[in-house]
């Protein structure tokens, strides 16, 4: 293991190994990736891998559609060894009232305006793109044919393989156990595997951030919080879009493979780490798809598990440099949506660390909370 | 028989090829190479591949069998159908 390092990314999720490529990318060396067990092992590999660029905000939708790109070119631009299995098929997102109708009218208005090809739906067009919709109580819709579905595995092992490529080492089931400072700067990153010298840490360590945040003496405004998902045998294609409700609170996929994903957010989850599943969310999710997709009462569940958001205040990531410790950057906070926009998070953050003029505007500093300028999005699960 | 044809995993069609290349690559954990090849991933939960592959990783590691870790056996075992958990009635 090296002992120094220019940066130190703490964390081997998809978030993680985005920043390290992109450092390599704009010419850093010596970039370390620490990852307490293997890539992926974190909200990463737990996620419901949707992918969608209908947001409520400017910046949002501009996060989503320049990852999109990204993801669309991904097998080039990293060299792959395996295909990240994206898939465009769309999400129709459902309306159960006039309000929920009228801000996707507005959120529509502000996707097109960016060139985001999203449109409204009548309840009998989601039924033509879903034919075995209920839609009873429906009242439209919103529907955008190029957002999807790609793989979590192999997005995070291609930043990975490409940032190996270009010099970036990672320290696998290695934990990082504190940071190091004097006089109020970093000195370096402690590890259970020994010491690692750097003035430049990247706090990337999802449902955990606030642990690292602590060890530099930080009280990062950010919690966890279990999600439950569940996945279904694979059965030929019937589905092509992500089916997903803010309101009636659910989202459904079928994936390239066969299988359907799905999941569901629980409003009384206690803030903690636990990521056991429970027989109450499949019963729940159960009656909720039967419900809402009912073919699908006839696939059988294969596996359950459970994952960690890691949620901010205004339900928007916090990507920074803490002005408290300088060298002390985070990408953290992604409230459940940190799949889908990692490609522009890598290089925003990777630009950040270098000093370079950001490509995109971001407003996700962590004193937005303190002086009360939060993002207002209203489209978040 | 060739490795590209010995089948690992029934439930995912992994072949013996495919994993050994896997580990070779340095994937060197049942967890890795379930998360990218999916063996263990299908209805039967790695009740067969997972002994085969810990097998393969011991002989390409000089590890132990009881070094490599089986993964978490995610519930519901069985394969219940999403319709049976409300109490529907299952007519097929
Ligand atoms: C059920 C569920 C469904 C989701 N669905 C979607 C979706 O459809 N679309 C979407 O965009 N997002 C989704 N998300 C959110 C998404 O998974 C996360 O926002 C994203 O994966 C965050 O990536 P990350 O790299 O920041 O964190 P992680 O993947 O959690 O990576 C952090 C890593 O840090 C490591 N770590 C922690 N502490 C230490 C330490 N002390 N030392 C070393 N390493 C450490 C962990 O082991 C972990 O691997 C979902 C999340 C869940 C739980």
């Amino acid at each position: 293991m090296k002992n120094k390092a220019s940066v130190v990314v703490i964390g081997g999720g998809v978030v993680g190994c985005s920043i390290a490529y992109n450092l390599a990318r704009l010419g850093v060396k010596d970039v370390v990736v620490v990852e307490k067990n293997f890539l992926a092992s974190g909200s990463t590999g737990r996620c419901g891998a949707g992918v969608r660029q209908q947001w409520g905000t400017e910046m949002n939708c501009r996060l989503a559609k320049e990852s999109m790109k990204i993801f669309e070119n991904m097998n080039e631009i990293l060299k792959t060894k395996r295909d990240i299995e994206l898939k465009q098929e769309g999400y129709l997102l459902l309306a159960y009232s006039e309000r929920e109708m009228d801000q996707f009218k507005k959120n529509i208005e502000l996707q097109n305006s960016l060139g985001i090809p999203s449109h409204l739906v009548t309840p009998e067009e989601a039924k033509e793109i879903v034919p075995y919709l209920n839609t009873e109580n429906l009242i439209g819709g919103a529907f955008c044919p190029t957002d999807g579905h790609a793989n979590p595995f192999l997005v995070t092992q291609a930043y990975a393989d490409a940032a190996r490529y270009l010099g970036v080492e990672f320290y696998l089931r290695t934990e990082v156990t504190g940071i190091r400072q004097e006089k109020g700067r970093i000195v370096g990153v402690e590890t259970n595997r020994g010491f690692i010298a750097t003035e430049k840490v990247v706090n990337t360590a999802g449902g955990y951030s606030q642990v690292i945040g602590k060890m530099v003496g930080l009280d990062l405004p950010v919690y966890s919080e279990r999600h439950q998902i569940l996945v279904t045998e694979p059965v030929e294609k019937m589905q092509g879009p992500m089916v997903m409700s803010f309101s009636y609170n659910i989202y459904c996929q079928q994936n390239p493979h066969g299988s359907f994903i799905m999941g569901f957010g629980d409003p009384n989850e206690p803030r903690d780490f636990n990521i056991r599943s429970s027989w109450q969310f499949l019963e729940e999710m159960a009656r909720k798809v039967t419900w809402l997709l009912p073919p699908l009462k006839h696939l059988r569940v294969v596996r359950q598990w459970a994952g960690l958001y890691n949620v901010t205040p205004d339900r928007q990531p916090i990507l920074c440099e803490t002005p408290q410790v300088p060298g002390f950057y985070l990408a953290i906070g992604f409230s459940g949506h940190g799949f889908m926009i990692a490609p522009m998070v890598g290089i925003l953050m990777a630009e950040m660390i270098t000093g370079q003029k950001l490509s995109m505007d971001l407003e996700l500093d962590l004193g937005r909370f303190e002086r009360g300028e939060l993002i207002l999005e209203p489209s978040v699960v | 028989m060739e490795n590209g044809k010995i089948i690992v995993c029934r439930c995912e069609d992994v072949t013996l090829a495919e994993i050994r290349q896997l580990i070779e690559e340095g994937f060197t954990s049942l967890d890795e190479i379930k998360r990218i090849a999916r063996c263990g991933m299908g209805p039967c939960q790695g009740k067969t591949c997972s002994q085969i592959i810990a097998r393969e990783i011991a002989a390409a590691t000089g590890k132990s069998l009881e070094e490599i870790q089986i993964p978490t056996n995610r519930p519901p075992i069985g394969g219940i159908k999403l319709g049976e958990l409300v109490g529907e009635e299952n007519e097929e």
